[in-house]
C-alpha cells in the first residue's frame, strides 16, 4: 500500500513544460546526419528532413515534386540542361559553431553535389567517402557538369536527357549543405564535423545527439517557410517496436515510427490514437531468374503466376494490411496501367501450360525466402511456406532456401537464385524508379534487376519515357510497358502494402508520405 | 598487498588475451558482412564493395586484422566504429555510466532485499516461510526477463501509468551530460527535485528487472551460508554462553556467513554490467548491453571487438577488487598473504 502511495505521489511529479515538444518514438539511431552518406530511413528522418532541404521537394503526403529550395526551374527542350532559380533570403542554421554571413547561394548548391560526385574534391573522402545513393543511381554519368550562371542560378547539364532528374534531386540524399561553414571547417582542420555538427537550411537545428538515446532539436528561427509551431523536437529511440505502443499508449511519444502488424488493432481502438494509414508506394513481388532453366520459359513462368493464390498471403502473411498487386508500378505512383489485371489464380490453366512444354511430371525449383521483415513482406517465410504448398499442388517441388540479409542480397545480385522474394519501395514517386530501376536490361548488370530480364521491347518503351518530360506522354510509354511486363512475366507482383502510423490525438497537421519518409514541420500540437 | 594486486594482474593478462582473440574470431563466424550491411538494400557496384573493405581493413588476411587491433588497442585506440564513424572508446564511455547507474541500483536493491530474506528463510528453517521465500527465490532466478519487463511495463506504466516506459528520463529533460550519471547530472545541472524524481520514476522498472536474479541469488546464497556457519563449533559456544539469538546472528554468525556472499555480489556486478542487454533492449536503456547488441545487428566489428575487450577488462578489474575485499574482510587470508 505504501509503495503504492508512493508511486502514485511520483507519478505525479510529470514535468509540465511550456514549451511545444514534439517527441518521436524513432526505430533507430540515424548512421550519419549527412543524408548524402546514407540509404536507410532513420538517417533521412533524422538529418534530411529536419536539417536540411533539396532543391526540389515531394508535397506532403504525396509524390508530386514541388518547389524546394529552387523557387522555380526550367528543363531544355532536349531534356539535358536544368536551370535552377534558388529562392532569395534562404538562411543556414546558428550554431555554436557557425554564424553564417551570407545567405544561401549556387556555391552552396555546387559544394554539395560536386563533395559527393568529385573523387578529388576536398570533402569527398571525408567521413568514410560512401555516397550509397550518388552510386547506385549513377549520378556521377548522369551529371555532366553544375554551372553557376549568378549567385542566385545554378545550371545543371547532363550527359543524357533524364526525365526523373528532378524526382531526383527532390530526394532525401540530395541535399544542400552550408559552403560556408565547409570552409570554416577546412580552416580549422576540422573538416569532419561537418558530418556531426550539421548546418543546414532545414526547419530544425540539432542542438543534441546521444546515440541510441536521444536526438534533440530546435526550431529555425529564421526558417524560410517560417518558423515552425513547433519549439523543440525530440527523437525518442526506442528500437522495439512493441515498447514504441507502450510509450504511444502512455502518452511518452507523440507518433511512433514502423507499429508493428499485431498492435494495429489496439491502435486502432485505443482513445487517445489516431490509427492512421495509407497505401504504400511500394510492391512485394516473386522474381524469377529468366537465365536459370526451366524459368527461361514463359509457360513455366506463367503457369508458377497462375498456380499461386495471391489473395490468400493478403490474408496470412500481410493479415489484411495490404491490396493485391496486379503490376510492379503500385496505384499511388503516377503511370499506373489501371486497365491490366494481375495473374488470376488458376492451378488447372498452371497444369496446361506445364503439359505444353512437357513439364506435367513435375520438376524441381529452389524458392528464396526473405529473412527479414519488410512492409512489402512482413514474413517472407510464412509466406515461402504457401507458395510451396500451393506449388506442388501443379507438381511444382519447392525447396525454401534463405541466409541472413547482407548475404541474401549479395548472392541475389551475382543472380545466384531460382524463384526468389523480394521488394521495392519508391524513393521518388517516379514509375522509372520501378520500371526502370528494377527491369531495364542496364539494371541486369548493376544487380538489381534479379529477373535478370532483358526484354528489348519493354527497354525501349522505358529509355524513350525517361528522355521524355511530358508526363503524359511518358505514361502512355509506361502503361505500354505494364503491359509487356505482364505478357512476358519475369516476376508474379503480390501486393502493395499499406503503411500505418499510430499519432497521438493530439497531433495536428501530420501526413504520412507514401515515400516512407517523416516530416514534422507542419505538425502542431494541441 | 601491492604485490598481491599486481600479481593478481599479471594472471588476468592471458585472459584478456583470449577474450580478444575468440571475440575477434566469433564475431567474424556469424554470418554477414557488414561492408555488404553497409551498403545496403540498395547496394553498390562491385568496385564500391571492394573499395569499402580496402578502406575498413577487411580485404587484410584475419592474422594481420587481429593483430593490427591489438597493436592499436596496447597504443589505446580501439579504432572508429562502421556505422557511426566516431571512436569505440568515446562511444563507451558515453553508454557505460548508464550502465554502471542502473546495475549499482539494481544491486543496491538486490543486496538489500536479498540478505535480509536469506536471513529470515535461515532462522525459519524448514517452516512455512523458509519453503515460500525459497520457491518465490526459485521463481524470481528463473523468471524469463523479457517476459517479467514487459509484465511490469503492461501493469505500472500502461495500466496504472505510475512509471515511465522507457529511457533515463523524460523526453521533455534536457540534460546535458557532466558525470554521465543522471542522478548526479540533474543535481549538477541545478535542475532540482522534479528531475531527480523523474530519473527516479524511470530507474524503477528497470533495476527491478535486473536485480530479480540477484535477489534470488543473493537470498539463496546467504541462506545456506548461515545454515553452515550456525552449525559451527564458536556458534554453539555462543549458545552455550547464553548469548542472545540475535547477538548470535547478527554478531558472530552473519560476519562470517557473509564471506561467500561478497564474493557472489562481486560477480554478481560483473554480471549485471554484462548481462544487463536484455533489460536495456526492453527499456530502451542507452547503456553499453543495448550499443553491444545494435553493434552485433550492424555487424560493426571494432565495436564489438573494442566492447567486449573493454567489458573484459571492466570484469577482471572486479574480480581483483573482489579479492582484496575478501582479504580485508577474512584475517585468516591476509596472514596467508604475508
Amino acid at each position: 500500500m505504501k509503495i503504492s502511495l508512493l508511486l502514485l505521489t511520483l507519478s505525479f511529479c510529470f514535468p509540465v513544460f511550456a514549451e511545444k515538444t514534439f517527441v518521436y518514438c524513432s526505430e533507430a539511431s540515424p548512421s550519419s546526419f549527412n543524408p548524402q552518406m546514407a540509404e536507410d530511413g532513420p538517417t533521412f528522418n533524422a538529418s534530411s528532413q529536419m536539417l536540411f532541404n533539396r532543391l526540389a521537394a515531394f508535397e506532403p503526403g504525396g509524390t508530386k515534386v514541388i518547389p524546394g529550395l529552387a523557387e522555380r526551374w526550367e528543363v531544355s527542350k532536349d531534356g539535358k540542361i536544368y536551370t535552377f532559380h534558388l529562392r532569395k533570403n534562404v538562411t543556414f542554421h546558428t550554431t555554436d559553431a557557425f554564424t553564417p554571413t551570407r545567405p544561401l547561394n549556387a556555391d552552396d548548391v555546387i559544394f554539395s553535389f560536386e563533395r559527393a560526385l568529385k573523387a578529388e574534391h576536398p570533402f569527398h573522402k571525408v567521413n568514410g567517402g560512401v555516397y550509397p545513393y550518388y552510386v547506385s543511381m549513377n549520378m556521377a554519368n548522369q551529371i555532366k557538369q553544375i554551372k553557376k550562371l549568378d549567385d542566385q542560378t545554378v545550371q545543371f547539364i547532363l550527359n543524357e536527357p533524364e526525365a526523373p532528374f528532378l524526382a531526383n534531386v527532390a530526394m532525401s540524399f540530395a541535399v544542400i549543405h552550408s559552403k560556408e561553414y565547409a570552409d570554416q571547417l577546412l580552416r580549422g582542420k576540422t573538416p569532419e564535423k561537418i558530418d556531426t555538427e550539421p548546418v543546414g537550411t532545414g526547419p530544425f537545428v540539432l542542438t543534441r545527439y546521444v546515440k541510441d538515446n536521444m536526438i534533440r532539436y530546435q526550431a529555425h528561427p529564421t526558417y524560410f517557410e517560417g518558423r515552425s509551431k513547433l519549439d523543440k523536437v525530440v527523437f525518442a529511440i526506442t528500437p522495439d517496436s512493441s515498447v514504441r505502443f507502450q510509450k504511444l499508449k502512455a502518452g511518452e511519444c507523440h507518433l511512433i515510427s514502423e507499429p508493428s502488424p499485431q498492435d494495429l488493432k489496439a491502435m486502432g481502438v485505443h482513445p487517445k490514437i489516431n490509427l492512421l494509414s495509407q497505401p504504400g508506394a511500394n510492391v512485394g513481388y516473386l522474381a524469377f531468374n529468366v537465365e536459370k532453366k526451366p524459368l527461361d520459359k514463359i509457360e513455366v513462368r506463367q503457369a508458377i503466376a497462375h498456380a499461386l493464390n495471391r489473395e490468400n498471403y493478403l490474408k496470412v502473411v500481410y493479415q489484411g494490411t495490404a491490396s493485391l498487386a496486379t503490376n510492379p508500378v503500385p496505384p499511388t505512383v503516377w503511370g499506373f496501367a489501371a486497365q491490366t489485371k494481375g495473374p488470376e489464380y488458376k492451378p488447372e490453366r498452371a497444369k496446361e501450360l506445364l503439359k505444353k512444354i512437357g513439364l506435367d511430371k513435375g520438376f524441381e525449383l529452389e524458392l528464396w525466402t526473405l529473412p527479414v521483415s519488410r512492409p512489402y513482406n512482413p514474413n517472407g517465410k510464412k509466406m515461402g511456406e504457401l507458395m510451396q504448398a500451393d506449388l506442388a499442388k501443379v507438381g511444382i517441388r519447392v525447396k525454401l532456401v534463405t541466409y541472413d540479409w547482407p548475404t541474401y542480397l549479395a548472392k541475389m545480385r551475382a543472380g545466384e537464385h531460382q524463384l526468389l522474394q523480394i521488394g521495392w519501395t519508391t524513393d521518388n514517386g517516379d514509375p522509372d524508379n520501378f520500371l526502370g530501376t528494377l527491369l531495364s536490361c542496364a539494371a541486369v548488370t548493376g544487380g538489381s534487376n534479379v529477373a535478370r530480364w532483358c526484354d528489348r521491347e519493354f527497354d525501349n518503351l522505358v529509355t524513350r519515357a525517361r528522355a521524355i518530360t511530358d508526363i503524359k506522354v511518358r505514361s502512355s510509354s509506361y502503361v505500354k510497358a505494364q503491359k509487356r511486363f505482364l505478357e512476358k512475366t519475369p516476376w508474379v507482383p503480390i501486393a502493395h502494402a499499406t503503411v500505418f502510423r499510430g499519432v497521438a490525438k493530439n497531433v495536428m497537421g501530420y501526413q504520412i508520405s507514401p515515400l516512407g519518409t517523416e516530416d514534422f514541420y507542419p505538425i502542431d500540437i494541441k | 598487498m601491492l604485490f598481491f594486486i599486481g600479481k593478481r594482474i599479471f594472471q588476468s593478462l592471458p585472459t584478456l588475451v583470449a577474450v580478444s582473440l575468440l571475440s575477434f574470431l566469433l564475431i567474424r563466424l556469424i554470418p554477414g558482412d557488414p561492408v555488404l550491411l553497409m551498403l545496403g538494400e540498395r547496394g553498390g557496384s562491385p568496385q564500391a564493395v571492394a573499395e569499402l573493405r580496402s578502406k575498413l581493413g577487411l580485404d587484410q588476411p584475419l592474422y594481420s586484422q587481429y593483430f593490427t587491433f591489438i597493436g592499436n588497442a596496447l597504443r589505446g585506440d580501439l579504432g572508429l566504429s562502421i556505422t557511426s564513424k566516431t571512436s569505440v572508446w568515446s562511444e563507451f564511455v558515453e553508454r557505460f555510466p548508464a550502465t554502471v547507474e542502473l546495475s549499482l541500483v539494481a544491486l543496491i536493491w538486490a543486496v538489500v532485499v536479498g540478505i535480509p530474506l536469506g536471513i529470515w528463510a535461515a532462522i525459519k528453517r524448514r517452516q512455512w516461510i523458509d519453503h515460500a521465500l525459497m520457491s518465490i527465490s526459485l521463481v524470481g532466478y528463473s523468471m524469463p526477463i523479457f517476459w517479467w519487463g514487459l509484465m511490469l511495463i503492461l501493469i505500472f506504466s500502461v495500466k496504472l501509468g505510475w512509471t515511465p516506459v522507457s529511457g533515463r528520463i523524460s523526453a521533455l529533460y534536457d540534460v546535458e551530460p557532466w558525470s554521465g550519471f543522471l542522478f548526479v547530472d540533474v543535481w549538477v545541472r541545478g535542475m532540482g527535485w522534479p528531475a531527480w524524481v523523474e530519473v527516479l520514476r524511470h530507474m524503477l522498472l528497470p533495476a527491478l528487472v535486473l536485480g530479480t536474479i540477484p535477489v534470488a541469488a543473493i537470498a539463496r546464497m546467504t541462506r545456506s551460508s548461515l545454515l553452515e556457519v550456525l552449525r559451527e563449533d564458536y556458534v554453539r559456544t555462543a549458545k552455550a554462553k547464553g548469548l542472545s539469538f540475535y547477538k548470535i546472528i547478527f554478531v558472530h554468525a552473519l560476519r562470517n556467513a557473509l564471506m561467500p556472499v561478497v564474493t557472489v555480489i562481486g560477480l554478481m556486478l560483473g554480471t549485471l554490467l554484462t548481462g544487463a542487454v536484455l533489460t536495456e533492449t526492453l527499456f530502451s536503456w542507452p547503456g553499453v548491453g543495448r550499443w553491444m547488441v545494435a553493434s552485433v545487428l550492424a555487424r560493426d566489428y571494432p565495436v564489438l571487438q573494442g566492447g567486449v575487450l573493454l567489458l573484459s577488462v571492466v570484469i577482471s578489474a572486479l574480480n581483483i577488487a573482489v579479492d582484496v575485499i575478501y582479504l580485508f574482510l577474512n584475517p585468516r587470508l591476509r596472514g596467508r598473504l604475508r
